[in-house]
């Protein structure tokens, strides 16, 4: 019953867009209506899962590289006021660069095929992974690092053994984000120059004047980043579970 | 644990140029109980901080050494208000946590005993999360036995606890504490009074200290006249240097 409360939205979303699509008499070509799109959908199965798949890989390829170096680096920078100073200054830089004017440089030095899609995912993700897991590593409440000191460690051993799980719940913040941002890395490098993916489908469609499977793309991908993120979220939510035992 | 060494303070402390501790002197004797007693802001934790060798800012102008003068580093526990307790461990690992932290394979045997001798042994694989704040402060202060140090400085650490649960920990610690080195940190007079084999008295005036005439053993029993009347005494000079 609560699934279908659940639904009900989603009815009345679709019910809305069918109207407009009657009442306003908009041309198919514009804005094709929920059945044409639904139609679309299941004509072009196999064509949009076939592009999913590639996109789906790149995106879950770039999400754990662009959080694995996002926590490496965030634990560097923890450790080394030297780093913070050092590479702090350019991380930041690096955001006020838009992510869409590197993609064309990332197809260049990384080809057409995975390689610069991966790089564009891991490229968005990265800042964001980073900084929450940083700041998490630098708010360790002081108590628990002077305990640390009294009993004899090491900043490393404090590291692994107070900071790093103390800030579990920004490392998971950052990659509840990362689920989010990667998609939208994936396909920016899809459309800058792929031969594959849902992003490239996209323009394909658009350029051949098939609104319908547009739209249907579109669909797909929004419906695969909301599920990505359900599969992050509902993991990051046991582990802090876990974590507090 | 090697012989207790007693503790020598003098000199004054501040942090950023602003002095947090006004010039003292203290002599904490070997292997007894002392409580040093003031009010809030008066700088007792600082001068507990200053023995555990705790930088953070912390510019001392003087020394802070053990009484044998050798080092105090490794030789030293603390046990604070808040309990401290790593969230994500349970209350067995949170005993070990020190060996855990020097590298070492925590001894299990011998946790699960100092447990046992705080009372507990049933909830040794629960989470902090699960136990009452007494409990917590009792798994604190089984951690702070498992590292064995002949030194044992106390910041506060019933303070937070109900009367009952409070005179309980009081007795608890002065049992399985006794023979160390202890300085007690407190702002509780009847905490003093119990507890202190020598009582200082901290205030905005300099540091004093009061005798302790009972030649009761500690834990003393919180309402035997010489108690009260130290009590009694200890808040008379609280209030006046307020």
């Amino acid at each position: 019953m609560r699934g279908l409360w659940a639904l009900l939205p989603l009815g009345f979303g679709l019910a809305l867009w069918q109207a407009a699509v009657v009442v306003l008499q908009v041309p198919h070509f514009i804005l094709p209506g929920p059945a044409r799109v639904g139609i679309a959908l299941w004509e072009n199965r196999a064509l949009l899962a076939e592009n999913a798949l590639v996109t789906v890989t790149e995106v879950l390829v770039g999400l754990a590289l662009g959080a694995v170096l996002g926590w490496v680096t965030a634990i560097g920078l923890a450790l080394s006021p030297a780093a913070r100073r050092l590479v702090r200054p350019l991380l930041v830089f690096s955001q006020a660069v838009p992510v869409f004017a590197l993609a064309p440089i990332f197809t260049l030095w990384f080809g057409y095929g995975m390689g610069s899609k991966v790089a564009m995912a891991l490229l968005i993700i990265y800042f964001p992974v980073t900084s929450a897991f940083f700041d998490a590593l630098v708010s360790t409440p002081p108590a628990w690092l002077q305990q640390a000191r009294v009993m004899g460690a090491g900043p490393m051993r404090v590291m692994w053994h107070v900071r790093i799980p103390a800030a579990l719940p920004g490392l998971l913040s950052g990659l509840r984000l990362a689920a989010v941002y990667a998609p939208i890395g994936a396909i920016i490098g899809e459309w800058v120059g792929a031969s594959r993916g849902l992003g490239y489908l996209m323009l394909l469609a658009n350029g051949r004047a098939k609104i319908d499977l547009m739209f249907a793309t579109v669909i797909v991908v929004a419906v695969l980043t909301l599920a990505l993120h359900r599969v992050v979220d509902g993991l990051a939510t046991r582990a802090e579970a876990a974590r507090r035992g | 644990m090697t012989a207790p060494p007693g503790l020598c303070f003098s000199g004054r402390v501040s942090v950023g140029g602003v002095e947090i501790l006004a010039p003292v002197s203290l002599e904490v004797p070997a292997g007894r109980w002392t409580c040093l007693l003031g009010a809030s802001g008066v700088g007792k934790s600082t001068l507990l901080q200053c023995f555990a060798g705790l930088g953070d800012g912390l510019v001392l102008e003087g020394t802070a050494r053990a009484s044998d003068g050798g080092a105090l580093q490794g030789r030293v526990a603390m046990m604070a208000q808040a309990d401290l307790l790593m969230p994500w461990l349970s209350v067995r690992e949170n005993v070990m946590l020190g060996a855990r932290l020097r590298g070492l394979r925590g001894d299990v045997a011998r946790a699960e005993e100092l447990l046992r001798r705080v009372g507990l042994e049933a909830l040794a694989g629960r989470r902090p999360r699960a136990l009452s704040g007494g409990q917590r402060q009792r798994a604190a202060l089984a951690r702070t036995l498992y590292e064995d140090r002949p030194v044992v400085l106390l910041d506060e650490p019933f303070s937070a606890l109900d009367v009952a649960t409070r005179a309980r920990m009081q007795e608890l610690a002065a049992e399985v504490l006794r023979g160390r080195t202890v300085l007690h940190v407190t702002h509780d007079p009847a905490e003093a009074a119990r507890l202190g084999e020598r009582v200082f008295v901290l205030t905005g005036q300099g540091l004093s200290e009061v005798a302790v005439e009972a030649p009761e053993p500690i834990p003393r029993a919180p309402d035997t006249g010489e108690t009260l009347a130290v009590t009694g005494r200890l808040t008379r000079l609280l209030l006046d240097a307020a």
